[in-house]
């Protein structure tokens, strides 16, 4: 700990990310030095948004931009409602009653009062997800440009859901989307930044062959025999069916392989329950398919059964982005990813790793690289380098910077700064 | 003698939330759409980070042989050098030109899958000073694998579509600099920009300069393996 109070945050990043891109983030911010910037979500730990969070704001504060971050709080009612918003808006066909709409809206007005003076007096408003999008709305003597954040696969929503939140969200400044394919239409800017890992979080550091090894023992996996893994819920989207059936099919070449399928448990979700039945039952009576389902795994577990893996698979029909495919290929791994959303943007076949369509496609990807061994580290190596220069948070911090003083000349084609 | 000023770049990109599933559809959009689109698909596209052959060189070709599996539209599309065209427009018509004479001569209608239609995006490109100056071409042998790569992109990519056309910052400086130089410029012309990503011609930019200019290589950073 006291080695890293010596150096600043800035200065650890650039270990991973390199001098030259840290040196970037340094020039592009100058131009933004002093300006006042507010992010906005729901809750301050846990989740994609606040982990993105913790790390952006301090490193923003470092560049020289005055930031900081603000939480809305929320009921039951509240958040009740909000996760249904989410879940709407990845697809599900939700009904939601209109007493937890008008909660939404009046948690929403109270947090606007008690937040008001900061966000009315802030140069940039980063507002992350649906939650806290209404405030916009009650903050009418605003001076600087409010952004909408989304961090949600909003390609196939349930439409009326996603009219409703439309409403608060057209009247920002700008949104942002992770990928293409996710952007609606809407009237203003529509900007394209896709997630990233941050190489210092407990998900994605190094760790040592000693903690790796207590985590294989703590479940019974065997260290000296080939291990692919999948880390994901259990959803149909996921295939985690597929991926057994995969499984099975490269044993008959590789006898020796192990199979591990870790994912969060799935107490409110009755259908994530009806799939890890099923895949509890195709996996009964093999003791090498290792199905991790009881609970929560912290960070570091999941970090070592990565790092232990041969091979990570991602094989989902449907996917967002898949960060577990970036943190995967950001320790050397190869993947073998459906060939749908955000992995086709991380896997190019041969290179960094292989898309596939079917079961079949990835036992042969399997059954490719445990044979042709020295291949796992090529694919590996070169996975390795494309997150470090594509998708570490470095990269997403810039694209920010790029998106704020776009928007303060006007998001013309070509801005020359002086 | 005018010193070089090494500026760096970084892109915005925008969605436009057009998209199309054929190539009549490409074809059809491409008319109207914003000209940022066509400099994105053609020069922002190669900033992005990418470990694919850039054998089709542009988005549109790379869609046409990926998506819509027509060699024969993403060959054509693919051999179009954006820096052979004074601005957009001159750019826009030859691609609208080549798909009408693919769409002309073929009977099929391919469809891209519904999750791989082709997303028209446009980029906002933010270029700044780094306050580097380089008076001596010998000074980039070692200067050359610190840059970054928005510096890499916009000397050696960005400069060929500004004057003079065609040409990158460095030939431009180094060609009013004397005879002397005219070794590395025909170098530097010998790289072509379209099939490595940013990290590989940097690398190789700065083995050029060493050679021609240096008495030993610079400790220039590990290209990635191009994973043979």
């Amino acid at each position: 700990m006291a080695k890293h109070a010596e150096r600043s945050l800035l200065d650890r990043y650039a270990v991973h990310a390199g001098q030259d891109a840290i040196q970037q983030l340094r020039q592009l911010a100058r131009p933004l030095s002093g300006l006042k910037v507010v992010h906005v979500n729901s809750t301050r730990q846990g989740g994609g948004v606040a982990e993105i969070l913790v790390k952006l704001v301090p490193l923003m504060q470092e560049l020289g931009l005055d930031t900081s971050w603000e939480v809305i709080e929320g009921n039951d009612d509240f958040f009740a409602c909000t996760k249904s918003f989410h879940n709407a808006l990845q697809g599900k066909n939700l009904r939601i009653p209109e007493p937890l709409l008008r909660v939404y809206e009046q948690v929403n007005a109270a947090n606007a009062d008690k937040l008001r003076p900061v966000l009315e007096a802030a140069d940039f408003v980063f507002i992350h997800d649906p939650q806290p999008a209404p405030l916009l709305s009650h903050c009418t003597e605003r001076r600087g440009r409010w952004i909408w954040r989304c961090h949600i696969d909003l390609s196939h929503p349930y439409r009326p859901v996603w009219n409703y939140l439309r409403q608060f969200v057209a009247s920002y400044d700008a949104s942002i989307f992770s990928l293409e394919a996710f952007a609606p239409t809407l009237p203003h800017p529509v900007f394209i930044i896709p997630p990233s890992i941050d190489p210092l979080s407990e998900k994605n550091q190094p760790l040592t062959e000693r903690e790796v090894r207590k985590v294989l023992e703590e479940f019974s996996i065997d260290p000296n025999r080939p291990m692919i893994l999948q880390v994901s819920r259990f959803d149909r989207f996921k295939d985690p069916l597929g991926v057994i059936q995969a499984y099975r099919l490269a044993t008959q070449f590789v006898p020796s392989l192990q199979l591990v399928l870790a994912g969060g448990g799935a107490v409110d979700d009755p259908e994530g329950e009806g799939v890890l039945r099923e895949v509890r039952e195709a996996a009964e009576g093999d003791p090498d398919i290792h199905v991790l389902s009881s609970g929560h795994y912290s960070d570091r577990t999941i970090n070592a059964l990565q790092t232990a893996a041969d091979i990570v698979l991602q094989k989902s029909l449907r996917e967002g982005f898949g960060l577990t495919v970036t943190e995967a290929m950001w320790k050397g791994k190869p993947v073998i990813g459906g060939n749908t959303g955000g992995i086709r943007l991380q896997i190019t076949n041969h290179r960094t790793g292989f898309l596939v369509d079917t079961p079949e496609g990835a036992a042969m990807r399997i059954r490719y690289l445990l044979f042709e061994r020295h291949r796992i580290g090529q694919i590996g190596n070169n996975a390795r380098e494309l997150v470090r220069q594509s998708f570490l948070n470095t990269r997403h911090l810039r694209e920010y910077l790029t998106l704020m003083v776009a928007l303060l000349h006007g998001v013309e084609d070509r801005i020359e700064l002086e | 003698m005018v010193d070089f000023a090494i500026k760096d770049c970084t892109l915005a990109i925008v969605a436009t939330g057009r998209r199309a599933q054929t190539l009549r559809e490409l074809r059809n959009i491409l008319r109207d759409i914003h000209p940022g689109c066509v400099y994105h698909h053609f020069w922002g596209t190669l900033l992005r980070a990418q470990f694919s052959d850039r054998e089709f060189n542009n988005d549109f070709a790379t869609w046409c042989h990926h998506s819509l599996h027509d060699n024969r539209a993403a060959e054509r599309l693919a051999v179009i050098d954006p820096a052979d065209y004074a601005d957009m427009e001159g750019l826009r018509q030859e691609v609208i030109e080549v798909i009408d004479e693919r769409l002309d001569e073929t009977e099929l209608m391919l469809f891209a899958r519904a999750d791989q239609q082709f997303h028209f995006v446009r980029s906002v490109i933010v270029v700044f000073d780094t306050y580097r100056r380089v008076a001596d071409p010998a000074e980039f042998v070692h200067l050359l694998p610190e840059l970054s790569i928005g510096s890499i992109f916009y000397h050696f990519i960005d400069a060929r579509r500004r004057e003079p056309v065609g040409v990158d910052d460095f030939r431009a400086w180094l060609l009013g600099l004397g005879q002397e130089y005219e070794g590395l410029c025909g170098a530097l012309a010998e790289v072509d920009p379209y099939f490595e990503s940013l990290f590989v011609l940097r690398s190789r930019l700065a083995e050029l300069f060493a050679e021609h200019l240096g008495a030993t290589q610079p400790d220039t950073p590990p290209a990635p393996s191009r994973g043979g």
